[in-house]
């Protein structure tokens, strides 16, 4: 039983980081209809910016995640304004190749700069300790990762669902048409909304960091699990990939833990395909 | 559609690596005919019938798994185990089918890519193939039974070229049979297709079997070129998006499309790989992704885009099938 337990918590604890980059991911998809095939390679790159920090100015990675998730911020930025801008309007599958292209890209440049070598943040204010919750164990970089992704998923649905600008980005997902004729600069919209993109998705790779290593590659099975994420809490959804990813998070722990960690990715996608049949447009859909 | 056209291609394609001595140039013709195969096998779902995959390496691999392991453990010819290997590939489409064809759009497209995935793990794990060492298949001298030819590079290319002729008939004849225009009918709009009576459950089926068997077929080749299998390299994302990406670059939903695709795609690759993957910082690949964008961005039409203005309608895929 408090194997369990353990497992449940270990689960939910990494399916909300999970969430965090499934929303990042969510946020251009809903708006745009873009799938993002670099969104892992976003946080890869904020991953490198906090190991970076760290080997160089020995920054711990909480102090780092500001400027960790400006970067993330930037790149989405310029993703936008240097790629995705042209492809708005091409049939469905260009942008998606655009970004494939691009995402091949940043792997690719990663390596070169970086090399393909595993590196780890080795110690930070949190590395090492834990807590005991009955007889369950907590690390303390874990509880911080799943606390910070949760806070940040909350920050960005209130921030869509409440402020004037949420509201903009709202309306402009509706019809782009629309909103520009309510007097919305859409163009903002699209710009801050990628922006917003990589800071989930920098805030994610920044609370990683302390937990798995760096390298080239790292993002890009988050990048994958996102996708599965996005569709199973239903397109465009941010509560519906927050759930979502807790869920394929428990699914992958405790799946893993029966029946062997090398099908735990497999567990992931065959839970998509499972919910699908009873939902076919995702957990939230309609 | 006029026929002088894809005659003259089939002609050149062929021409081309008989003529050229160089190794390295037959290498990329094989590579371009494979892939240009396996684009137009994968436009009969995808550019036909609008059922976006991004799983399509899953047919690959089975059909390259399937020859290997009945050549290396039981001595099976590789041409049987091709036959064996599109076969099953095909009841695999089937049995997937069912519960992927009840999602629409991309969810469909995602569950896709999620069997693709689901299969990697699996022969990964899976000790009777090696898992993730992967086989060797073993060498013998070069023989037609065996598919296997170390002189030279031709015989391979010849068969590469003989599977694309047969794909391609496959694909035109689907195209100019009632199954094409149904299939498009499902594409431009399921319900009203459905309202038409075309049964687009099955037609989709018949559309996603055929397509995983003719993209098996390819595996087999493969393999049996490389001597080497394992689960990355032929069920891995990238062949799945190779084909996606080649394919939409040339033309969605048209026959000169997969071959217009692979001919640029693909040489660009091996030639950035040949030129630049020695250096093992992956600069090639660093190289082939920022071409790829820019190619996108200078024709987000695609390629047939840019040579003739149709309506929109035929390129207006993707939205409506959400």
């Amino acid at each position: 039983m408090s194997m369990l337990a353990q497992l449940v918590v270990t689960g939910a604890l990494i399916g909300s980081v999970y969430s965090l980059v499934a929303v990042g991911l969510t946020l251009v998809w809903g708006l745009m209809d873009i799938l993002n095939f670099a969104h892992g390679d976003f946080m890869m790159i904020s991953m490198y910016t906090v190991f970076w920090l760290y080997a160089l100015l020995k920054w711990d990675p909480l102090v780092s995640l500001p400027i960790a998730a400006l970067v993330a911020a930037m790149i989405g930025l310029l993703t936008y304004k240097l790629v995705i801008k042209r492809v708005l309007n091409a049939p469905g599958l260009m942008a998606l190749l655009a970004t494939f292209g691009l995402s091949l890209f940043i792997r690719n440049f990663a390596q070169f700069l970086w090399s393909p070598n595993y590196r780890f943040v080795g110690e930070s204010i949190l590395s090492g300790k834990k807590l005991m919750i009955f007889d369950v164990i907590v690390g303390l970089p874990q509880l911080v990762a799943a606390l910070g992704s949760i806070g940040m998923t909350f920050a960005v649905a209130l921030f869509i669902k409440k402020t004037k600008f949420g509201k903009a980005i709202q309306a402009t997902a509706q019809s782009r048409e629309i909103a520009e004729l309510m007097g919305v600069d859409t163009e903002k919209v699209y710009m801050f909304t990628f922006a917003l993109s990589g800071i989930c998705v920098g805030v994610a790779g920044t609370l990683l960091s302390g937990i798995f290593p760096v390298y080239p590659e790292s993002g890009a099975m988050y990048g994958l699990l996102a996708f599965v994420i996005v569709a199973l809490g239903g397109f465009g959804n941010i509560w519906g990939a927050f759930y979502a990813g807790i869920m394929i998070g428990l699914a992958e722990t405790i799946g893993g833990f029966y029946l062997g960690t090398q099908f735990k990715y497999a567990i992931a996608f065959l839970i998509y395909l499972l919910v699908l049949q009873f939902r076919p447009k995702g957990l939230f859909g309609w | 559609m006029k026929k002088t056209p894809l005659l003259v291609i089939l002609v050149i394609l062929l021409i081309l690596p008989l003529v050229v001595k160089d190794v390295n140039f037959q290498h990329v013709m094989l590579m371009t005919l494979m892939f240009a195969g396996l684009g137009e096998a994968w436009n009969i779902i995808t550019g036909f019938a609008g059922q976006t995959s991004f799983g399509h390496a899953a047919f690959f691999g089975i059909g390259a798994y399937t020859s290997t392991v009945l050549f290396y453990k039981f001595n099976v010819s590789p041409w049987v185990g091709m036959i064996l290997g599109a076969l099953f590939a095909g009841t695999v489409a089937f049995l997937v089918s069912y519960p992927c064809f009840r999602l629409k759009g991309h969810y469909f497209a995602v569950a896709t890519l999620a069997v693709a995935e689901i299969t990697k793990q699996l022969f990964v794990s899976w000790d009777y193939v090696e898992g993730a060492t992967g086989i060797s298949i073993p060498v013998v001298s070069d023989s037609f039974w065996a598919m296997q030819f170390h002189r030279s590079k031709i015989p391979y290319v010849l068969i590469a070229y003989g599977l694309f002729v047969f794909v391609l008939f496959v694909t035109l004849a689907i195209e100019r049979n009632k199954m094409g225009y149904y299939l498009k009918a499902i594409r431009e709009s399921h319900e009203a297709a459905e309202a038409l009576g075309i049964n687009t459950a099955r037609y989709k089926l018949l559309a996603m079997v055929i397509s995983s068997m003719l993209t098996a077929l390819f595996g087999t080749v493969y393999a049996q070129y490389i001597l080497y299998i394992d689960p990355f390299m032929v069920f891995g994302l990238d062949v799945s998006m190779k084909i996606v990406l080649l394919t939409v670059l040339g033309g969605l939903g048209n026959v000169y499309g997969p071959i217009i695709g692979a001919s640029i795609l693909i040489p660009l690759s091996e030639y950035t790989r040949t030129l630049l993957g020695g250096t093992g910082k992956g600069i090639d690949l660093m190289i082939y992704g920022i071409l790829i964008v820019v190619v996108v961005l200078f024709e987000p039409r695609g390629i047939l885009g840019l040579l003739r203005k149709r309506s929109r309608g035929r390129l207006n895929y993707g939205k409506s099938t959400a």
